[in-house]
């Protein structure tokens, strides 16, 4: 019987992506293991295939293999007319399909010129941060069941859920929502909402301490996760790294606050920073530690645009023939995984003649095959779980 | 087996002695196969039950009636019925061995675990000495597994399996060292009756092992805490992450050979926690004095076990994983070195407050 | 809003996004830095782009990263285009220190699409040029891995190019895929 591995030994590791330096097998009589984890794998949470290069319990190198999810999202948006794209984009970070519906609106708007009814920014905020906290239960949940802990899991799902018959109510979807249009929102929020998502909100914030309690500053958590692959400012930016990644790599900076588009300048909440208090800036812990806190920055939003909702229309009007003038337009929204923005390039017609997804999990996912390198298997796990991948969004 | 000599000479002395013995044996063994079942089925239902409520939720509820007692029955049933897989690449031997290896070892572990005084398979003068050694053949078949699986993650598995099963083997021994000093046998008969009284003659709880000197106290939470590491449970359950070796060393099995690395996952964790018991708790004696003991043995017992074990399912449903450095940092650098310390001081501890 | 329509003067809409564009300003300092390689400035709207020549690109970018004008320490974006008779690709640079985006576009012939690469200036255009070339077939020079991202390594032809024809069934099973 051969031995594990040894029918693999005369690869060329270059050809398959790794950064060695010449063209090389695996060095032979060595420890040197190439192992797919993935496409199906319980860590890659989805169809993400990493391709690791180890040697024992550790990883010298791991190649991320992407495209099982392509759907040909940018080929489909240049062949249907610009409303018709919402549902297309809730696919692409299903577990925010709120905030893709929203950058998808605005970018269209901007093109357009179309101005939304105060009271539609008003319910989009609502909405979208509701889907962040949704999006970002997700994260911490499979993030601990990655590092063994299984209670927290469902404990956040538990609370997810909540969020989605909220978000159910309004637009009848609990996953792929559909709900932002181009103009405004489908419909109006029904008479229960506010009150619903404010008793949501009050008993949330206690559900997240309990969560912060069992798993963010449990011992054994903060030892597998703090000082593991360190994410430094200069390369968080150089590669394109958005969102919480790079706050977590103490850059203080978040489109709702720097850059801030509907009506985000008129609510008060803080940017929350990795600080490197367990260990090294830009660890695992601080990317963990961000979510968490942006939760509680979540409510404060949701809590000041409840209060502000304005009476008035939801939705502007947009003629059913809709015809943006020719041009092009690039537009970008902060969403739960980074920065998602989309290109569009428009001759006047129905249809746009191209629409590009610049997808934060995309550029994201790029910093692994670096932060992989002389890593235990299990701090890679740790890693990946911290990025909070969704493939859709990287294979589109 | 003391009464073999007694059913020879009364009913069957026709037969000859060695076929009395040898269907003694038999019966006892089936007895205890009937028992390790049981003990894994409850078990795995209990373990259902206890993670649910501890995430809020239900569990099994439906099957049987009563709180889905009988789901872990058709669960079983189930995996009878399903495929026999053997990968086309897999040591076919080695591959079918395994289960039968890790199940076997843990079984054999409960011919000498005394359910009460005189309860038991065979009452062993080396009883300690014999249930570490069973529960090392489980490690052998883990790694058989994980070699012949001829899969990559069901290899590392097995070799972590190797690393950490072997490394624990030591301090878990270690920690018992204490004990058997106070004890003074390995018969794990003799260790309960000798904790039936202690210091000043006090009965009852002082006379467990655990409360005798603060060295046999941090024996007993290390030993605890390698016995977890042993029956391979979370914050220590690194052959089969889940997250990280997809099964580890059962990744490629099905059916019924899963079955038996499952039950035995669950028969062990019933052994670790009889040890616990018998060795440190007092075995079958109660808190107060046996004079005022009411309940029979065999419960107190199983009570204090079923204790251990919702311990050990606490445990789990609340603790993240090590990293495999950080497990093997906490056995060599933290427990094996205690043990030492907890040998030397329960000696000195015995020599100057108890004259021995 | 109906009311006001009919009163005439139709009102600019008021739309609350403070992404700021600088590429106007852009243009005249990289004429006079890079001369004929700064080709021109579109009037799109509301968006406008610098068009370059694809050769002078890495020097380009490399001067707007580098200068403390302009600070472009991310790319944000890279982006195929099919244009008809060219294949260009769309660059968006952006400045954190200098909160603003400029635009570059180079256009490239579409039989022998070649652009050099931008990933030794920015590692984020590693992946965005691999995305490129597999959706657009535009092969970037210098680029150190080169390789399909999101298609099969097998894939023929470039999907987002105007004139791709989905291969049938038949004419894959014949290339056994």
């Amino acid at each position: 019987m051969t031995g594990v591995g040894e029918e693999a030994m005369d690869v060329d590791l270059k050809s398959l992506g790794f950064r060695v330096e010449e063209r090389r097998t695996l060095a032979s009589g060595s420890d040197e293991l190439l192992i797919n984890m993935g496409p199906q794998h319980p860590s890659t949470h989805g169809v993400l295939r990493l391709l690791l290069r180890t040697d024992g319990e550790e990883i010298q190198e791991a190649v991320p293999f992407m495209g099982y999810l392509h759907r040909c999202a940018e080929k489909i948006g240049e062949n249907v007319p610009y409303d018709t794209y919402t549902p297309y984009t809730d696919r692409l970070d299903y577990l925010s399909s709120m905030n893709n519906n929203w950058a998808w609106a605005m970018t269209v708007e901007k093109l357009a010129g179309i101005e939304v009814p105060q009271r539609a920014e008003y319910i989009r905020v609502i909405v979208a941060e509701l889907n962040r906290i949704a999006s970002h239960l997700v994260m911490v949940g499979t993030y601990g069941l990655d590092l063994g802990a299984f209670t927290p899991f469902l404990l956040t799902f538990r609370e997810r859920e909540e969020i989605l018959d909220i978000l159910e109510e309004i637009s009848g979807g609990r996953l792929c929502y559909g709900y932002i249009r181009i103009g405004g929102v489908t419909d109006d929020i029904t008479p229960t909402f506010a009150t619903k998502c404010r008793a949501f909100l009050r008993q949330y914030v206690s559900k997240l301490d309990a969560i912060n309690e069992l798993l963010s500053y449990n011992r054994i958590f903060i030892r597998r996760t703090a000082n593991v692959g360190p994410l430094s400012a200069e390369k968080a930016i150089a590669c394109g790294c958005t969102g919480p990644i790079l706050r977590a790599s103490g850059v203080d900076w978040d489109l709702r606050r720097d850059e801030p588009y509907s009506i985000y300048d008129k609510f008060d909440w803080n940017v929350c920073v990795g600080k490197g208090e367990k260990g090294q800036l830009g660890d695992t812990w601080d990317r963990y530690m961000v979510r968490v806190r942006e939760m509680y920055e979540c409510v404060k939003i949701c809590e000041q645009a409840l209060e502000g909702i304005p009476e008035g229309p939801f939705r502007a009007k947009v003629p059913r023939n809709f015809k943006p003038p020719a041009g092009e337009c690039y537009f970008r929204a902060e969403n739960p995984r980074g920065e998602l923005a989309f290109y569009v390039v428009s001759d006047g017609s129905k249809r746009p003649v191209r629409v590009k997804v610049r997808g934060p999990s995309f550029c994201n996912l790029s910093v692994v095959q670096e932060l992989s390198r002389n890593m235990l298997v299990s701090d890679f796990v740790a890693v990946v779980g911290s990025f909070d991948l969704v493939m859709g969004e990287v294979d589109r | 087996m003391h009464f073999v000599p007694y059913l020879h000479e009364q009913f069957l002395s026709a037969w000859p002695a060695s076929v009395v013995v040898l269907l003694v044996a038999l019966i006892g063994a089936g007895i205890m196969l009937a028992w390790v079942a049981l003990v894994a089925l409850v078990a795995v239902w209990a373990e259902r039950k206890v993670s649910a409520h501890m995430q809020a939720r239900l569990g099994p509820i439906y099957v049987g009636g009563f709180h889905g007692w009988l789901q872990t029955v058709a669960d079983g049933l189930k995996l009878f019925l399903k495929e026999d897989i053997i990968p086309a690449m897999a040591d076919k031997w080695l591959y079918i061995q395994a289960p039968v290896l890790v199940f076997g070892g843990a079984f054999l572990a409960y011919a000498a675990i005394p359910f009460g005084p005189k309860l038991v398979v065979s009452d062993l003068n080396i009883g300690v000495f014999y249930i570490l050694a069973m529960s090392a053949i489980v490690a052998v078949g883990i790694i058989m597994a994980g070699w012949a699986s001829h899969n990559k993650w069901s290899l590392y598995g097995g070799m972590r399996t190797a690393a950490q099963f072997l490394s624990y083997e030591i301090p878990s021994a270690l920690h018992l060292m204490p004990v058997i000093m106070y004890a003074g046998t390995l018969n794990l008969g003799e260790i309960v009756r000798s904790q039936e009284t202690g210091l000043f003659g006090w009965a009852g709880i002082f006379g467990w092992y655990l409360f005798r000197n603060p060295f046999l106290f941090l024996s007993f939470i290390c030993y605890y805490i390698s016995s977890l590491a042993e029956t391979n449970r979370t914050p220590f359950d690194l052959p089969e992450t889940e997250s990280e070796l997809v099964a580890g060393y059962h990744t490629e099995y099905t059916g019924i050979r899963f079955a038996f690395f499952f039950m035995a996952e669950y028969a062990n964790m019933f052994v670790a926690a009889a040890l616990s018991t018998l060795l440190f708790c007092g075995g079958w004696n109660g808190v107060l004095s046996r004079n005022i003991q009411y309940l029979p043995d065999p419960v107190v017992f199983l009570l204090k076990c079923s204790a251990f074990i919702f311990l050990t399912m606490w445990l789990r449903w609340t603790l993240p994983r090590f990293r495999i450095d950080q497990l093997m940092a906490l056995c060599w650098k933290f427990l094996i070195p205690l043990g030492l310390l907890n040998i030397v001081g329960s000696a000195l501890w015995m020599y100057i407050f108890e004259q021995v | 809003m109906n009311q006001e329509a009919k009163a005439g003067e139709p009102k600019p809409p008021v739309i609350n996004n403070s992404m700021r564009f600088r590429t106007e300003e852009a243009f005249p300092v990289l004429k006079s830095h890079f001369g004929d390689a700064v080709r021109s400035l579109s009037d799109t709207r509301p968006d406008r782009h610098i068009l370059v020549r694809p050769g002078f690109l890495p020097e380009i970018c490399k001067f707007l990263r580098d200068d403390p004008d302009w600070q472009c320490n991310m790319l944000h974006c890279v982006t195929g285009l099919d244009q008809a008779e060219t294949l260009a690709v769309v660059y968006h640079l952006f400045s954190m220190p200098k909160r603003h985006f400029v635009v570059l576009k180079t256009e490239v012939l579409r039989d022998s699409p070649m652009v050099p690469t931008l990933a030794h200036i920015w590692p984020s255009a590693d992946w965005l040029e691999r995305e490129t070339f597999d959706l657009f077939g535009i092969v970037f020079e210098g680029h150190p891995d080169l390789r399909r991202i999101l298609l099969p390594d097998e894939w023929i032809g470039h999907p987002l190019r105007k004139d791709y024809e989905m291969p049938t069934h038949e004419k894959l099973r014949e290339l056994g895929l």
